[in-house]
């Protein structure tokens, strides 16, 4: 349940995220590390960070940000953006979802699986299939999709009808018969694509389209499966009723009050 | 260098095949140019790029890799000569951080000035100026953005360096003056002075009549705005 907390502020850090695998060593190398993100709990974006540092077993620090307000250590962490996430290493901010992927991976090379396809032509693949995802259309269509304007849901619709058949068929040839884009295991097109797929499913339960539809592109049921039941996934992966309250929630805050932009909403355990 | 078979598709004027010139002649790879006609695309540039069907497209031993800046990557790790990322995992975060940035917001910034007019012009001027100074705030104190010597921000960004000089000299007016922009001032002429940099660039004359042509015929689409 979503409460609004007027009190304490959880942009204090009292909240050190460990994957549960490594708690130990990470407990320690929390502290050491000195590795903070800034995030929150409905972004996807966010989440791609989350999932390559619990792919590397990494320790770090999650400073939620409120949603409708940005935080003193976000604006000046990231001054151009001001948006989450952002990564932040002895001091030094990362921002931009998928550079903070390949950061972690280049940092924490050594532990864990490799998140980037070794072969520099399976890089340049999963790369060509984020940008597609990530620059033409898709936040954009899930955002289109969760609003009001009937005319622009009908093009997202189509949009999405469009592009989701074009990773079906990228799916063989990236993963080479094994789970997932990456191969065995959750890998770099894996995270961004993946991302999406709790609001994907909020959606199809607010809209009743049905996105990941099993008939039109049974392989990628198959893997959003997969990807959502993978240890690093589940515990940072929002449930589709959670966001679908958050939308509403947005929605009336957005109706009773235009222009209001400081309604404090909170997930706590996250 | 490498025998191993590369082709370019592109076109004479992109910018975005320019990159990978730029790039191609710093690691001094051979390659073979074919020149697509947009109007008229090839079967190649449909077989190699049938998601987007655009240019440019890097062609190596048969394996296509479309995307601008996805084929910068994947150059910097098949030809290791003069590297284009720096190595440190931070500075390479940083370099890919600006080069989004001139793609996402500066690209299209000033593109709205080249094709505005009368008082919507210095609107689109104020927007664009926005992100001119945060690149002069990223520079400040640097030869490149990249530091030294020219890597895969400055190659990202390159763009500007053409499409402003043609922008300011159809538009009369100056969008990166010296005063304002001291350090992405001296960057453009440094990047122009780059070796291999220049002799790239499209012919001048003809890039201006194009682009003069091109800004007409947007205008007259968009009625008197």
């Amino acid at each position: 349940m979503l409460t609004s907390k007027a009190t304490s502020d959880p942009r204090l850090p009292s909240n050190i995220f460990l994957h549960s695998n490594f708690r130990e060593n990470t407990e320690r190398m929390a502290g050491d590390l000195e590795l903070k993100l800034l995030g929150s709990w409905a972004s996807p974006f966010a989440m791609r960070a989350r999932i390559a540092l619990n792919l590397k077993g990494v320790g770090y620090e999650l400073l939620k940000e409120v949603s409708g307000t940005k935080s003193e250590l976000l604006l000046k962490s990231n001054p151009v953006y001001k948006k989450i996430p952002v990564l932040i290493h002895h001091g030094k901010p990362i921002c931009e979802s998928m550079i903070i992927v390949q950061y972690i991976d280049e940092v924490w090379a050594a532990a864990g699986p490799s998140i980037l396809p070794s072969d520099p032509y399976e890089r340049a693949i999963a790369r060509f299939w984020i940008v597609y995802i990530d620059d033409k259309w898709f936040p954009s269509s899930l955002r289109t999709l969760r609003g009001l304007n009937e005319e622009a849901k009908a093009e997202a619709e189509e949009q999405l009808a469009n592009a989701l058949p074009l990773l079906e068929d990228a799916f063989p040839k990236c993963s080479k018969g094994k789970d997932f884009f990456g191969g065995e295991t959750i890998g770099y097109l894996d995270i961004a694509l993946g991302c999406y797929l709790g609001w994907i499913k909020a959606i199809e339960k607010m809209t009743g389209i049905k996105a990941l539809d099993e008939a039109k592109t049974p392989t990628l049921v198959g893997w959003a499966e997969r990807f959502c039941s993978g240890d690093a996934v589940k515990e940072v992966m929002p449930e589709a009723d959670e966001l679908i309250e958050f939308t509403k929630l947005i929605q009336a805050i957005m109706n009773a009050a235009p222009g209001r932009q400081n309604m404090h909403v909170s997930k706590n355990d996250r | 260098m490498a025998k191993a078979e590369v082709k370019l598709l592109g076109t004479w004027s992109s910018p975005f095949v320019l990159r990978i010139k730029w790039a191609l002649k710093m690691k001094g790879v051979e390659y073979d140019f074919i020149e697509e006609d947009l109007q008229n695309k090839s079967p190649l540039l449909l077989k190699y790029n049938p998601v987007h069907k655009k240019v440019p497209v890097l062609v190596h031993e048969g394996k296509p890799i479309a995307e601008s800046l996805v084929i910068l990557e994947y150059m910097d790790e098949t030809w290791k000569e003069n590297p284009i990322l720096p190595e440190d995992p931070y500075q390479r975060a940083m370099a890919r951080f600006w080069s989004k940035f001139g793609e996402e917001k500066c690209l299209p910034s000033i593109w709205r000035v080249f094709i505005s007019q009368g008082e919507n012009t210095e609107e689109a001027l104020v927007s664009a100026s926005e992100n001119l100074k945060i690149l002069e705030g990223e520079l400040k104190g640097k030869k490149f953005f990249n530091g030294e010597t020219l890597g895969f921000a400055d190659i990202s960004l390159g763009w500007i360096v053409n499409m402003v000089i043609l922008l300011e000299e159809i538009m009369e007016l100056k969008m990166i003056d010296d005063q304002r922009y001291p350090s992405l001032s001296a960057w453009m002429k440094n990047f122009s002075n780059f070796p291999g940099i220049r002799d790239s660039f499209p012919p001048q004359e003809r890039m201006l009549t194009k682009y003069r042509i091109l800004r007409e015929a947007l205008l007259a689409t968009r009625g008197t705005n």
